[in-house]
Parts: C-alpha cells; sequence; structure tokens
C-alpha cells in the first residue's frame, strides 16, 4: 500500500510567482514567508516523497462557469501551467500519475463522491505556486494528483464534505497496491477577500484558531457552513476548506513538524502548516 | 444561502450572480489569451459587443469600476483578468473599492496583525 507520510498546507497568493521570477524572496517584504519553508525544504529533502495530492482552487484558468464542477480530480499523463491574464511567469510542467489518479477516482465514485473526472486540464497559480514553494529548483522529484475545488461560484461543497473527501482520498491511498510515498498539498487561505467594500478584510483570530484546530481539532471548522466560513474568513479565505480536505488525508493524528503565519503577503493572511501522519 | 444572514461589504456569488453576469465573466475569461487582451485594447467598443454586455455591464467596463463591475454580476477571480489589463495589482484594486489610497489599504493591511 502507498503511505501519506505528511501534509502541507499554504497560501497561494498569485504575488508569489512574481517574487519567485524576480529573485525577491530575501526582500524584506518578502524573507518572513519565504523563509517560512526552510523546514519545509528539509522535511522534503529527508522524506523524500514520490507522488504529491494536490487539493487545490481553479481560478477561471480550466474551469469558467459554463461548466464549474464542485469536485475534479486530474487524470492525465501531464499538467502545464497557462496564461491566467496577469502575466504569472510559467513553471515546467508537472508528470502526473494516471493509474494512481484512476485508482483514486474507482475508490472515491465507489464511496459515493460524484468526481469530475479530466484526462487533460490546466493547473493555476494554486497548484503551480505550492509546488515551486515547495521545490524551489522546480525540477519536481514527484508525479502529481490534481484534486480541484470549487470556491469560485457558490453553492461550494461544504466544509465537512471536503474533509470526507480528504478521508475518502486517504483510505484510496491505503488500498493502492503501489508503494509510493505521498505528500499532501492543501492551498488556499488563509483570511482574505479581495472583492466588494470590504475588500482587505483578515481576521487573525480566526486563522490562529484554525491552525490550532488543524493539530488538536481537525474537524473544528466543519462546525460552520460555508457562508459563516466567508463571513470569518473573507470570500477567498474560504480556500480553507484546501487545507480541511488535506488534513483529513492524513488521519486522525498528526504531528506538527512546523508552522508560520504571516500578515500580509498582497491581500492575505499568509498560512503554512507542515503536519506529519503520526 | 439566500436565507443566510447578508455580510457586509461582500457579495456571495451565487446562481443569480453567476446568471446576471455571465457575459461580462465570460469576457473576462477570455483575457487568459494575451491575443484577446490586445484586441479588447485595441477595440474596447467591438469587443464587448462581441461578448454582449448589457448596458450594465458596458458602462461597468467603460468606468474600470470594480464594485460596479461586481453589482453587474462580475466574479472576483474573472475581474482581476480584466484587471491584469491595466497591470492594476490587488492594492489598487483594494483601495479603488474602500476609497481609500493605496497608501491607506497598505497600512490597513499591516493594522490586521493585531
Amino acid at each position: 500500500m502507498a503511505r501519506i507520510i505528511g501534509g502541507v498546507t499554504t497560501s497561494h497568493v498569485p504575488a508569489i510567482g512574481g517574487a519567485i521570477a524576480n529573485g525577491r524572496q530575501q526582500d524584506s517584504y518578502w524573507k518572513p514567508f519565504f523563509d517560512g519553508f526552510i523546514p519545509v525544504h528539509q522535511w522534503l529533502a529527508e522524506a523524500r516523497p514520490d507522488v504529491a495530492i494536490v487539493f487545490y482552487n481553479d481560478h477561471g484558468l480550466n474551469f469558467f462557469l459554463d461548466r464549474m464542477p464542485t469536485f475534479a480530480i486530474g487524470a492525465a499523463p501531464e499538467y502545464r501551467n497557462a496564461d491566467e491574464g496577469w502575466g504569472i511567469p510559467m513553471v515546467p510542467p508537472f508528470a502526473g500519475h494516471p493509474e494512481l489518479s484512476w485508482h483514486i477516482i474507482e475508490s472515491l465514485v465507489g464511496e459515493d463522491f460524484d468526481l469530475t473526472t479530466c484526462q487533460e486540464m490546466s493547473v493555476d497559480h494554486a497548484f503551480t505556486l505550492p509546488m515551486a514553494l515547495l521545490w524551489p529548483d522546480q525540477k519536481w522529484p514527484v508525479r502529481v494528483v490534481p484534486v480541484c475545488i470549487n470556491t469560485v461560484q457558490a453553492p461550494l461543497p461544504s466544509a465537512a464534505r471536503c474533509y470526507k473527501l480528504g478521508q475518502a482520498v486517504a483510505r484510496a491511498a491505503a488500498s493502492w497496491p503501489g508503494d509510493e510515498k505521498i505528500v499532501v498539498l492543501g492551498t488556499g487561505g488563509l483570511s482574505h477577500q479581495l472583492d466588494g467594500e470590504r475588500a482587505g478584510f483578515i481576521n487573525k483570530d480566526f486563522d490562529l484558531r484554525f491552525m490550532d484546530s488543524m493539530v488538536k481539532d481537525p474537524t473544528w471548522a466543519t462546525r460552520f457552513n460555508t457562508h459563516q466560513l466567508v463571513d470569518q474568513t473573507g470570500t477567498q479565505g474560504v480556500e480553507l476548506l484546501m487545507w480541511l480536505a488535506a488534513r483529513a488525508a492524513l488521519g486522525e493524528r498528526v504531528r506538527q513538524r512546523h508552522a508560520n503565519y504571516h500578515i500580509p503577503i498582497s491581500n492575505t493572511a499568509s498560512g503554512l502548516m507542515l503536519l506529519e501522519a503520526a | 444561502m439566500s436565507r443566510q444572514p447578508p455580510i457586509p461589504g461582500t457579495t456571495i456569488f451565487d446562481g443569480v450572480q453567476a446568471r446576471k453576469g455571465y457575459a461580462l465573466n465570460k469576457m473576462c475569461y477570455s483575457f487568459n489569451d494575451a491575443a484577446n487582451r490586445k484586441a479588447f485594447l485595441a477595440d474596447e467598443d467591438g469587443y464587448c459587443a462581441r461578448y454582449g454586455l448589457n448596458a450594465e455591464q458596458r458602462a461597468a467596463i467603460a468606468a474600470r469600476n470594480v464594485l460596479q463591475l461586481i453589482a453587474a454580476g462580475g466574479n472576483a477571480y474573472y475581474l482581476a483578468k480584466f484587471a491584469g489589463i491595466f497591470g492594476l495589482d490587488m492594492q489598487d484594486i483594494g483601495a479603488q473599492q474602500t476609497g481609500l489610497s493605496k497608501e491607506e489599504f497598505n497600512a490597513k493591511l499591516i493594522a490586521a496583525r493585531g
């Protein structure tokens, strides 16, 4: 069986791409953010995962409103970034793991998750930037399985449902006959709101409570409906749904190896956690 | 979600907004392609007409006004691609929507550190 060895949850703010492209990681603005990843690099160098299952949300690159899946999973041999409209630098393509993707699809649909399956799928900054933060040389040492959760158009899947999705992915990994080591990523958040008169909204108290719950009480955030999560975290802060799915995939107990929280990166309270499956 | 209490200064992009804003968002989605961004700049009227924007949407695009664009059904993620044409960053957009200068908006973000 494959093993999920740990998880990394991180913000995916587009401006990170510009900072990487322009080598600004040690500028005073960016240093508190990028330095947060040093312990993650050390952990990855030791743990050497073979596969990354990435829970992320598309922002209008692969999906438009003509067809908006609640849960979509990649089953492609390769995934590429593309122009998202504001000149974000491209990164090298990612090797997929279609056999594992199809195993997860079989397993999840067998558990009554109604997935959209994608044999072609562009991945946007929510996928590419966390990968570049984890592996700055952009020589990806992992094959990837993207899992996209809709946060563009309400109704969004509930926090409880996203948690169950992550648990189901863990069961699928456990029944996969390969011996790969898997790291799960959850990208997005933490609190931020880009749109409306409330633009710039950040809720530090909620974010810290949520990060604490990721270790001690992982289903805590599932008590809120998505409207309440938007109220507490902002229209884009609701991306914490990706964190919940990733957390759920790690099993009941985890060890926190590292955490970082910094305000602001662009308009966002940036968060980072490295959790090991216990 | 319609029975949920409103969140001040916040429009939930739901089915109502998605229907209202479809043409506008579809145009903004097209700006993923550099050739389309160029075509918009070359002939803004023609480009908007091709996507069937209504008068409210056309006026909001002409005004480059984010709150008007949201009221016309625009979604933040697609509008970001429109803003990208003009090289605006999220602090420019935040400042415009909150009626603050960019410096004031940045100060507001930093103040969230508590």
